[in-house]
């Protein structure tokens, strides 16, 4: 279905990634929103603060980030499209119940706007240190799917593209921008309404008394039970079966999280989007993610001009990682570098699945600024030598 | 491994649970306790909710974690177990989300009060729609019977095996303070007067509370020597006084000593919807569409 033309802002606009993300929710028909004021994410906060009123959306500033994530979930399930925004230290506290969310599949958006960590770390500095968090978390066995954002213009159809991607999937969807990004302000283009496609959630057809709030534990996505029709259906974070019912035995769990973990394997192909330039022939690839993905254009620039056979990859999603891609790619090119603000994340990931078949390289980062350009065209060079 | 859970339907029996209405039967028996409070407490609800005539489709039971805390799961209403002490935002936002559905939190004490103690003073500020049923057997049952924000001082549990020496919390107190507009405590051998509680309380628009005190006889009791759940019922019966209107700053619980029960807070404030949309209103007049009507949705 299209977008809701009252929830549109159509236009060219001038707006940092931040505000371009609230309107994104907005746009994508997200009626609740459950947040805690954090650096560098609040500006999704107040954006979305303003704009609800007049178009029938209820923001709350929740008492803690806890309370944000579990009243966007409760939301959730009484129907509303729901989402939150947060950065590391919120993030910490969101994790217990983003795996509740998995857990219940339900589907909401929730805005990680990284700063430097561990702990305060770099309030009002940009960090990419939080994408192990984000696949790691919570405790216990699961996939996620998150996607980072390079620019206020994918701030605002990413976080679109998040709800699409939470409603078709029936799971909260992570999406990991950072500071600069948040911050950066840039002419973002808001399309008109019908050109803004929408997945609208799936409820099961099944009549009261006869359906389970989950069809089967095989990988793929059961419609969900409205609340309030008579269903009287049960969820629960206790490993349960297809009724929603606890059950607490090791088969039980084999299935249930057997389940989480395929829902998103199953759809991996679906789900992974990858922005590809210049690979075939390519002698090294070097990958990135959000804004580091924007930082190596110029390294990259300088070494084609050199004469070097570089491509790239933009990670537009990070999780589920593009495993079936890296591992091609190995065989074929010298080497592949990963850039990215940490001091090793996503590269554990890349390193990985290149298992020796290529040279690989960590182009790592503190956070706090972005990369130098030049000390990504240097590990370019030394990749060819 | 089959990929298909075996479905275990309860046998068909000849004669009906008088709670079949509300009980999910192909759940029972349940996990508590013999002589344990929160079935009692249990069955005050569903009195509650059989005499108020409610539409059972409209009614959202939620819990967090604990034995108390696996009260949803044995409810034939929509239900939710959700995490340790999180019920209540998780709560909240079903509640915003779907203002025509009366809300229900039924959970513990540790549960309610310290993991979840900020929730739950939050939400009662915010006066949001819903009924927070509490029962107080003073520990934290389902871990082993340890310490809890609720223990009396001087009573023995798991982690303070030479008494407690905290002061506990007064959940009357700490409610209306809060801002909650109904509150009330009973213990589990008033079941009558607690289903009445119960029943004023969903009725009641706003945050409303009623605190249960009642036995875990497997744990509170044993720990303390009190004998069983119904040795502490009989207590209950000797000790506790009715006293309506009571200042809920006199009516702290003392280890085994006087339990004040009744009727404390029942008083008239804007609940959370009500306030969002004068609030609106007030600014953007007849530009902005009221929240809440129907399913929610505007
Ligand atoms: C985050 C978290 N911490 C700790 C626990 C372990 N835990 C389970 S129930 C419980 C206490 C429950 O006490 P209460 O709410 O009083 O319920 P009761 O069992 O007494 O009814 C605790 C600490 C948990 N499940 N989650
Ligand atoms: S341990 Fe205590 S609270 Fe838990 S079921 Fe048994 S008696 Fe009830
Ligand atoms: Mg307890």
């Amino acid at each position: 279905m299209k977008a809701d033309p009252q929830n549109v802002l159509v236009g060219a606009h001038y707006l940092d990634g931040n505000h371009a993300c609230g309107e994104g929710g907005i746009a994508a028909g997200c009626k609740f929103f459950a947040g805690y004021p954090i650096t560098p994410s609040t500006e999704i906060a107040e954006r979305v603060s303003r704009r609800f009123p007049l178009i029938g959306g209820v923001f709350v500033q929740m008492e803690d980030e806890l309370a944000s994530m579990n009243a966007i979930l409760g939301a959730s399930w009484g129907g509303k499209k729901s989402m939150t925004c947060t950065s590391g230290p919120g993030f910490s506290l969101m994790m217990e119940n983003f795996g509740l969310g998995l857990m219940l599949e339900t589907p909401c958006v929730l805005v990680n706007v990284q700063r430097g960590g561990p702990s305060t770390g770099l309030p009002t500095l940009p960090g990419q240190a939080d994408m192990m968090q984000a696949r790691w978390g919570s405790h216990g066995d699961y996939e996620v799917i998150a996607l980072a954002p390079d620019s206020p213009q994918e701030s605002f159809e990413l976080t679109i593209h998040a709800f699409n991607l939470s409603e078709k999937y029936r799971m909260p969807v992570l999406i990991m921008t950072d500071e600069c990004v948040g911050h950066m302000t840039e002419k973002v283009v808001i399309p008109p309404p019908e050109e803004i496609e929408l997945v609208e959630r799936k409820y099961s057809d099944v009549p009261p008394g006869e359906a389970w709030p989950y069809m089967e534990f095989d990988g793929e996505v059961s419609p969900m039970l409205p609340v309030g029709e008579g269903h009287k259906f049960h969820i629960t974070g206790l490993t349960h079966d297809i009724r929603g019912y606890p059950v607490i035995n090791s088969e039980a769990q084999h299935l249930n999280t057997r389940h989480l973990i395929d829902k998103v394997k199953k759809h991996a192909d679906d789900i992974i989007w990858l922005e590809e330039k210049d690979i075939d022939g390519a002698d090294v690839v070097v990958m990135a993610y959000g804004i580091s993905s924007r930082v190596m254009q110029p390294a990259i620039a300088k070494a084609k001009k050199e004469g070097i056979k570089v491509g790239q990859i933009k990670m537009v999603t990070v999780w589920p990682f593009p495993e079936k891609r890296v591992k091609e790619l190995a065989e074929k090119v010298k080497a592949m570098i990963m850039v990215e603000m940490n001091w090793g994340q996503v590269y554990l990931e890349m390193e990985r699945c290149i298992a020796g078949k290529c040279e690989a390289h960590l182009i790592g980062h503190g956070g706090g600024t972005v990369h130098n350009p030049e000390d990504i065209y240097n590990t370019i060079k030394e990749a060819v030598k | 491994m089959s990929k298909k859970v075996a479905l275990n339907k309860a046998p068909v029996e000849e004669k009906q649970h008088p709670m079949e209405k509300i009980l999910r039967m192909d759940r029972i028996p349940h996990i508590w306790c013999s002589t344990c409070g929160i079935g009692t407490t249990v069955t005050a609800l569903a009195m509650a909710l059989d005499q108020l005539g409610l539409d059972l489709n409209k009614v959202a039971i939620l819990s967090g974690i604990g034995c108390t805390g696996r009260v949803a799961g044995y409810l034939k209403l929509d239900s939710f177990h959700t995490t340790h002490g999180r019920s209540i935002p998780f709560a909240f936002g079903l509640h915003i989300a779907r203002p025509d559905m009366k809300v229900i939190v039924f959970s513990g004490d540790g549960d309610l009060i310290s993991i979840g103690g900020n929730h739950f003073i939050h939400t009662a500020r915010r006066n949001a729609d819903m009924t927070v049923i509490c029962v107080n057997n003073f520990i934290y049952a389902m871990t082993g019977g340890q310490v809890a924000p609720t223990t009396p001082t001087t009573a023995r549990s798991a982690t303070s095996p030479y008494g407690c020496y905290e002061h506990p919390f007064n959940l009357p107190l700490l409610a209306a303070s809060s801002g909650a507009v109904y509150v009330a405590r009973w213990t589990a051998l008033h079941i009558r007067r607690l289903a009445n509680s119960i029943k004023e309380a969903i009725a009641k628009p706003g945050f409303s509370f009623v605190e249960v005190v009642a036995p875990c006889s497997t744990l509170y009791a044993r720990l303390n020597k009190l004998g069983t759940g119904l040795d502490l019922m009989k207590f209950y019966h000797d000790n506790s006084v009715i006293k309506h209107g009571a200042d809920p700053k006199e009516i702290d619980i003392d280890y085994q000593s006087q339990i004040i029960v009744g009727k404390f807070v029942d008083i008239d404030k804007p609940p959370y919807i009500e306030c969002f949309n004068a609030g609106n209103k007030r600014v953007f007049g007849d530009k902005f569409k009221p929240y809440g009507g129907g399913n929610g949705s505007n």
